[in-house]
């Protein structure tokens, strides 16, 4: 069992290959027996023009039986790695809720890009006169796209992280040659906190204040951090996060923010969680910033710029 | 103009960079670049959101450092609203903060750089990476993984995510520790400490000592640091503390964290997406002239082990005196970098220690009360790369109105611009290069771990 494989990661924190090495000593016998990789930025020293950095202007990866791909397409250079990883592996994943969704850069999708860009470089520390930078660096797009927006996926792995297990999941399902099984419930499904029922009050609460619970005691005694009246969007998010059976914020008595994205194929977690908390009773006008519920799923357009106010001279 | 050398993408290190060399028409260095390739826009995205969520969305800025984004911006918003964490919030903000480098120290040493010095600058591409560690030196390299796991998962058990954490909180923890995770976490921060004095024997032996002609040369500038000191002592913190300007000379002047815009400015080059912090306070200016910098000093390891006065953990003091009596203070070699980190994983460890032993450490008390209000907050705390600051400002509402980040690695662009271009004046001549000489550029750049 061997096959050979690339890595590429486009906007991206490199949270994602943290994750992959996080799979743990499991890893040792993958890259000893199992995987050939031919292309991995972060980790090994093939490059994109040659070895010696002088050959023609056309950026060239390996053939790869699976392409991992993390990190959503927001500059034309992404662009033509992603379009080469495409042509070069034969499976081609992506790897992450940045690429499968737009993740937390494509928070950008809802700015008017071209003034918010420009302002990263009129800060309070930054030099008086200085602009955008134009040589050398790769032109942005319009807006940070996930990678199914540009070209066909095979398979999609969400999370911010992902889950190691996932990771693990997924290449061993190609060195087996068959599909990968992966979680299909919402983190709610797996989530072992106890419901009673009914939730506390009617409005959400902003989580400036912690949650009940008794430390001494696991995580399935305390009450459901939305009936205690917290936005969790556990209800309206894929599952996938858990390491020891409690989804991984839970276990830090922290809401889900849902990383993982929406647990709908296509689901939009904005008008779900809407419904949700309305179909529970809860004044949805409560909700301090809702853009921050979609901001793991910016990208196909689900987070676009405000409207600008028109300041009508003289009315 | 003569031939210009891209090396893309600049590999072994964390973001997306490109460094083109352009030789002259007899084939010699004329100017060397590296640009960093990525922009994103955190500070403009945070805008409106309320600001105790933005410590669980700023995390993104980096996945390999994220528990420092996420402490820094916590500091920040607790700024903000004027709330001050209970003893234990404190405690455990800074234990968590202070394991997650030692993670990242093991990563960077043993997985990215390492390969050049194990295996050599000179072995072949494909196999000079940490599979080729794990084929050469498999018992040398399962080690290596457990104990970065070990790191990697004592955060996860008690904070429930080590990648994008979510468990400090504005005005403190999101939950206390009790007895038995602290026992537990308590013993395994002995077996890494074991680890880490063993890392820095072994790389005294087969990297420094065998290295230190290259040392000595390779990517060797002249700047000035910054880091941040004990107020008290002027020892070395991560968590906490004043920062220190350092000049080449070693001089120096210490002020607080919320005083940075008097000290500090950011030059842009067109070039780069990537901002250039400088000491705005020298009042010299800003220039890369490798024989007369202007305004330009470093961070990140090198550059706390300079500033501070001494290491307040026992080995790791030891450590540094040694370091000290052979390099000097400044000590300017660029590949030192190394050196010091693997001291800053010993003080990591101790430190770790240390912190579990309070009995505060366990106190059930880890949040204060918050009100969302309009005010100002700067947070900064010592990420691995680099002194890290996030100024926000928020409305009435508590959202945010305003956020202004210098990040970590930025400090160093300047610094590694230099180190590209000493390097590679230094070892292409009459148009001759190969695959070792370019790695060795790009060692320059992998010192600093961008």
């Amino acid at each position: 069992m061997r096959m050979t494989a690339a890595f590429e990661c486009l906007s991206s924190c490199s949270g994602c290959e943290i994750a992959v090495l996080n799979i743990g000593e499991a890893l040792i016998p993958i890259l000893t027996e199992c995987l050939d990789i031919v292309h991995a930025p972060i980790l090994m020293d093939h490059k994109y023009y040659g070895q010696c950095g002088a050959k023609g202007k056309r950026l060239h990866i390996p053939e790869a039986a699976i392409g991992i791909v993390s990190g959503g397409v927001s500059n034309e250079e992404h662009l033509e790695v992603l379009e080469e990883m495409r042509r070069k592996s034969r499976v081609l994943v992506a790897l992450g809720s940045c690429a499968t969704q737009g993740g937390i850069p494509a928070l950008m999708n809802g700015q008017h890009s071209k003034e918010s860009f420009d302002d990263v470089y009129r800060t309070s520390s930054t030099d008086p006169g200085a602009t955008r930078p134009d040589r050398i660096v790769p032109k942005l797009l319009d807006r940070t796209y996930a990678l199914d927006e540009k070209i066909t996926i095979d398979l999609q792995l969400p999370g911010c992280p992902p889950n190691p297990a996932g990771i693990l999941e997924v290449i061993m399902s190609q060195l087996e040659n068959r599909e990968p099984v992966l979680p299909t419930k919402s983190v709610c499904d797996t989530c072992p906190t106890r419901r009673e029922g009914r939730s506390e009050g009617s409005t959400v609460k902003r989580f400036i204040e912690n949650v009940e619970f008794d430390p001494e005691k696991p995580v399935g005694d305390m009450r459901c951090l939305l009936e205690q009246g917290f936005m969790c969007m556990g209800a309206v998010t894929a599952a996938g996060c858990s390491r020891g059976g409690v989804p991984a914020c839970i276990e830090a008595r922290v809401p889900c923010r849902g990383c993982f994205g929406s647990v709908r194929s296509k689901g939009n977690q904005l008008l779900d969680m809407m419904n949700a908390l309305a179909s529970n009773g809860i004044d949805v006008t409560s909700i301090v910033d809702r853009r921050s519920i979609q901001r793991f799923c910016g990208a196909h357009g689900n987070l676009r710029p405000k409207k600008k106010t028109v300041v009508k001279k003289g009315a | 103009m003569g031939e210009v050398l891209t090396i893309q993408p600049v590999t072994r290190i964390e973001g997306h960079a490109r460094i083109s060399v352009h030789l002259d028409d007899d084939g010699n260095v004329e100017d060397a670049y590296m640009s960093l390739m990525s922009l994103r826009g955190f500070e403009k995205f945070v805008e409106g959101r309320p600001a105790e969520e933005v410590p669980r969305i700023i995390t993104r800025i980096c996945g390999i450092c994220p528990w420092m984004h996420h402490i820094a911006s916590n500091k920040a918003v607790d700024g903000c609203f004027a709330v001050t964490p209970p003893p234990a919030g404190y405690a455990l903000r800074e234990l968590l903060q202070v394991m997650a480098h030692i993670n990242d120290k093991i990563l960077h040493f043993f997985f990215l750089a390492a390969p050049d010095f194990v295996l050599g600058p000179d072995a072949d591409y494909s196999v000079r990476n940490v599979m080729g560690i794990v084929k050469a030196m498999p018992e040398l390299a399962t080690r290596v993984v457990k104990m970065r796991q070990l790191g990697q998962m004592m955060i996860d058990r008690f904070a429930g995510k080590a990648i994008h954490p979510v468990a400090a909180v504005c005005g403190g923890f999101s939950k206390p520790m009790i007895d038995s995770e602290r026992v537990d976490l308590l013993k395994d921060a002995q077996v890494l400490l074991d680890f880490s004095l063993y890392a820095l024997d072994y790389a005294k032996t087969n990297v420094f000592n065998k290295y230190i002609d290259v040392i000595g040369e390779l990517g060797v500038i002249t700047t000035g640091f910054l880091g941040t000191v004990d107020r008290a002592d002027g020892s070395f913190r991560l968590y906490d503390g004043k920062q220190r300007l350092m000049k080449a000379d070693g001089t120096f002047v210490d002020f607080e964290g919320d005083e940075y815009l008097d000290y500090i400015g950011e030059h842009v080059e067109a070039w780069s997406y990537g901002k250039m912090p400088y000491a705005k306070s020298w009042d010299e200016g800003f220039s890369l002239d490798l024989d007369a910098p202007k305004g330009i000093y470093r961070a990140n390891t090198l550059a706390r082990i300079n500033v501070c006065d001494r290491m307040a953990t026992p080995n790791a003091q030891e450590a540094l005196e040694e370091f000290r009596s052979a390099f000097g203070r400044p000590a300017q070699a660029t590949l030192l970098y190394h050196y010091a980190r693997l001291i800053e994983l010993v003080y990591a460890c101790e430190r770790t220690i240390e912190l579990l032993k309070r009995e505060i450490i366990t106190d059930v008390n880890v949040r204060a009360g918050v009100e969302p209000k309009g005010g100002r907050g700067v947070g900064v705390v010592e990420a691995p790369r680099g002194t890290l600051i996030h100024d926000y400002t928020t409305d009435d509402n508590g959202c945010i109105k305003e956020a202004n980040l210098i990040v970590g690695t930025t400090h160093n662009i300047a610094p590694m611009n230099m180190s590209v271009k000493q390097a590679a004046t230094m070892l292409i001549k009459g148009g001759r290069y190969d695959e070792t000489i370019l790695n060795k550029v790009e060692m320059a750049v992998r010192a600093y771990d961008p």
